[in-house]
């Protein structure tokens, strides 16, 4: 195992940490704020990964995809909030479960009629479709794209959080939502605003992995269960948490997938490492969560919430 | 009182219904298709639905002269539900023929009632192991391939090009282990590393960054559906292909390449058919497919539409006599019916005994992304496991 090598492996849980932390950033607001279990934020994802592709494919502008669907899923995020999940903020955490599931099967049956049941295509810009020498190792430059994004879009939800007066109205409404209401806020606003922004959020992340994934229907389903182990790591209703805890399921996720069946190798017999590693890197970030649980019930930042 | 006279009528009713289904026959021949059409996998559904309609319509609506009414269900990938659908196909619906079928582990849950039933099957796509093997049946046709030749195929031609490391890559399953076990089966060279990925997993960088690293020959994986579309996406975008060969099978097929296009160009995979097969019978299906839907066939059309020529020759050979259900086994058997993939022949385990080939993705004569024919590597192969068939 060579430094490059270590290095290359680290990038890539930096990015996938990233990714998952553009997702987990909305729902954990949505979550806190809100009080609000949004099964369906995956959906959201694979409608931003639609657009995206849409788009692309028309205007032939990748920059122009990835802006236009974020900014379609603000719009979506407040329309599906006026029309209809508002009434689902008044109701039990179950009651939420069961209809935003239903949503999460409507959703994919509405993508399968309107686009079809195959994969549909949408490719990296071209001047980031290639990837550059790392110490011998190549790693693609649309990553480093991705890397980018998810830095800066984390900078930009700190000053929104930390140093605006809208942040303060989020943040006041993690820790007491009828406090806030009371002091004359227009609560449902501000829950819907938030919820848009967290829409926006999943619309970006799934724009962003058009061109490294495949898009089709039910794609948003296997990322929403890594991200609600993110929020739950991280402690509900806090971003600070979403983004240590999407750094430390990416990094864990992806060097356990290697590392362990290495490790494997080397101290037991090639068939019972090549049969055991998979399986055992596949549960590594659900044995850290249940870890972290067991000490920290909260999460690694907990939001101190009084109803 | 009541009970009798309730018990009387149920008899009454049975035995008079019993009298009808002997007297009148089936009106028309009637094939039970089943196929997953819904899901992540659909796709590949709706190309074997496609390429079988289009066969039956082909044959003017008719399977050697006789009347057809083809029965449409959606297994929905689920075994459980693929065992119900069947058993009321053999029982209620009383089919002449079970077609389809195109997943391993819903093939291995229907076997046992299919086998037992007598019902003339027709495999569409998938061809498990056991069921050439030891659990083979003389009701059995798969008119597909048996799911290790295309690995096999491939195996050979990584020997053939002298490839001395390869790496291989597939999704830790049981159709994941059999494409490398029939990889290996005809590769004579050496492995630069096996791994296996957690089944539908989105992101391959970190594995991609492995392979670079341990500086292979060639790479062979098997992806099917979603997981290849990530794959071959993210190969690309390491720079890799193009770089190092890459050797596939399922993975880059007509169910991907529309989502792929220029992206999977210079990957090789292998198979037992292509598109731009020039033999007659395949001009014709080329054609009146594009014709119909619009869109370049798959291999999973193609070998549906196998499927209904072989029917619509083994019923003409017999006069359309479909109620002989020995006769029309026979004549499936034996029949010539010109397959779109040239040579074909049924051995005695009922899978087939073709060529295989491989093929580069690379642009059509219409400027299209498809598969183009590279050279063929194994003649007149039949499966490994025919020997423990006791048939």
């Amino acid at each position: 195992m060579t430094l490059n090598l270590v290095l290359g492996q680290a990038l890539n849980g930096l990015q996938f940490g990233l990714l998952l932390f553009l997702m987990a950033a909305g729902l954990t607001l949505v979550f806190g704020i809100m009080s609000f279990v949004n099964l369906a934020h995956g959906s959201l994802y694979m409608f931003g990964a639609y657009f995206a592709a849409t788009i692309a494919t028309h205007s032939g502008s990748f920059l122009l995809a990835v802006a236009l669907s974020a900014a379609l899923m603000f719009l979506l995020g407040l329309l599906l909030d006026a029309g209809g999940l508002r009434v689902l903020h008044q109701r039990s955490h179950l009651d939420q479960v069961l209809a935003t599931f239903g949503v999460v099967i409507f959703a994919n049956e509405l993508v399968r009629v309107v686009w079809g049941n195959a994969p549909i295509y949408m490719d990296a810009p071209e001047a980031l479709g290639g990837a550059v020498n790392l110490l011998g190792l190549n790693y693609p430059s649309y990553r480093f794209a991705i890397i980018v994004v998810g830095v800066l879009v984390a900078l930009g939800l700190y000053l929104l959080i930390e140093r605006t007066r809208m942040g303060m109205l989020i943040r006041a409404g993690a820790t007491n939502r009828r406090m806030v209401s009371a002091l004359g806020v227009n609560i449902a606003w501000l829950n819907r605003l938030v919820f848009a922004l967290g829409a926006a959020l999943a619309g970006l992340a799934g724009a962003m992995v058009g061109p490294i994934m495949s898009i089709e229907p039910g794609m948003g389903e296997p990322v929403l269960i890594l991200t609600l182990v993110v929020i739950v790591i991280g402690g509900i209703g806090s971003i600070r948490g979403a983004f240590f805890g999407a750094l430390v399921v990416g990094l864990v996720d992806t060097l356990g997938r290697i590392f362990i069946p290495i490790w494997l190798r080397e101290s037991f017999d090639p068939a019972v490492a090549t049969a055991v590693g998979p399986a055992l890197a596949s549960m590594l970030v659900y044995l850290l969560m249940a870890v972290l649980l067991a000490f920290k019930p909260d999460g690694l930042f907990p939001v101190k919430a009084r109803g | 009182m009541t009970s009798r006279i309730i018990s009387r009528t149920v008899c009454t009713l049975a035995i008079a219904s019993a009298a009808a289904m002997g007297s009148v026959a089936h009106a028309q021949m009637k094939i039970g298709f089943m196929a997953t059409l819904s899901g992540p996998a659909a796709a590949l559904g709706q190309d074997m639905l496609d390429g079988f309609m289009l066969g039956i319509e082909r044959s003017g609506g008719k399977l050697g002269g006789v009347e057809v009414e083809v029965l449409r269900e959606d297994d929905q990938l689920k075994p459980d539900l693929a065992v119900q659908t069947v058993s009321r196909f053999i029982e209620r619906d009383q089919v002449d023929v079970v077609a389809g079928i195109t997943f391993s582990n819903v093939m291995m849950a229907i076997a046992n009632p299919l086998a037992e039933s007598d019902t003339v099957f027709l495999g569409l796509n998938a061809g498990p192991a056991p069921l050439a093997g030891e659990r083979c049946a003389p009701n059995f046709f798969f008119v597909s391939y048996q799911n290790d030749q295309q690995a096999e195929g491939v195996g050979k031609y990584a020997t053939d090009q002298g490839f001395k490391n390869v790496y291989l890559m597939a999704p830790n399953y049981q159709a994941g282990k059999d494409a490398v076990g029939g990889f290996k089966r005809y590769y004579t060279g050496g492995v630069a590393g096996e791994v296996y990925t957690r089944v539908n997993q989105p992101d391959y960088s970190a594995e991609i960054a492995q392979l670079q690293a341990a500086n292979p020959d060639a790479v062979y994986v098997f992806y099917p559906g979603g997981m290849g579309i990530n794959f071959i996406k993210q190969f690309r975008q390491a720079g890799l292909l193009g770089k190092i060969p890459l050797l596939s099978v399922s993975s880059f097929d007509g169910s991907t390449l529309p989502a792929l296009k220029e992206t999977a160009l210079g990957a090789i995979s292998g198979s037992f058919w292509g598109a731009d097969f020039d033999n007659p019978a395949n001009q014709a299906f080329i054609d009146a497919f594009e014709a119909k839907y619009n869109r370049i066939p798959s291999q999973y059309a193609a070998q549906a539409y196998d499927g209904a020529l072989l029917l619509n020759a083994a019923l003409k050979q017999i006069g359309g006599n479909y109620q002989d259900k020995d006769a029309l086994k026979k004549a499936l058997r034996e029949v010539d019916f010109g397959s779109v993939r040239g040579a074909f022949k049924f051995n005695s385990n009922g899978f087939p005994i073709h060529d295989m080939y491989v093929f580069e993705v690379a642009p059509d004569a219409k400027g299209r992304i498809s598969h183009r024919t590279l050279q063929k590597t194994l003649v007149d192969h039949p499966d490994s496991y025919v020997g423990s068939c006791p048939l």
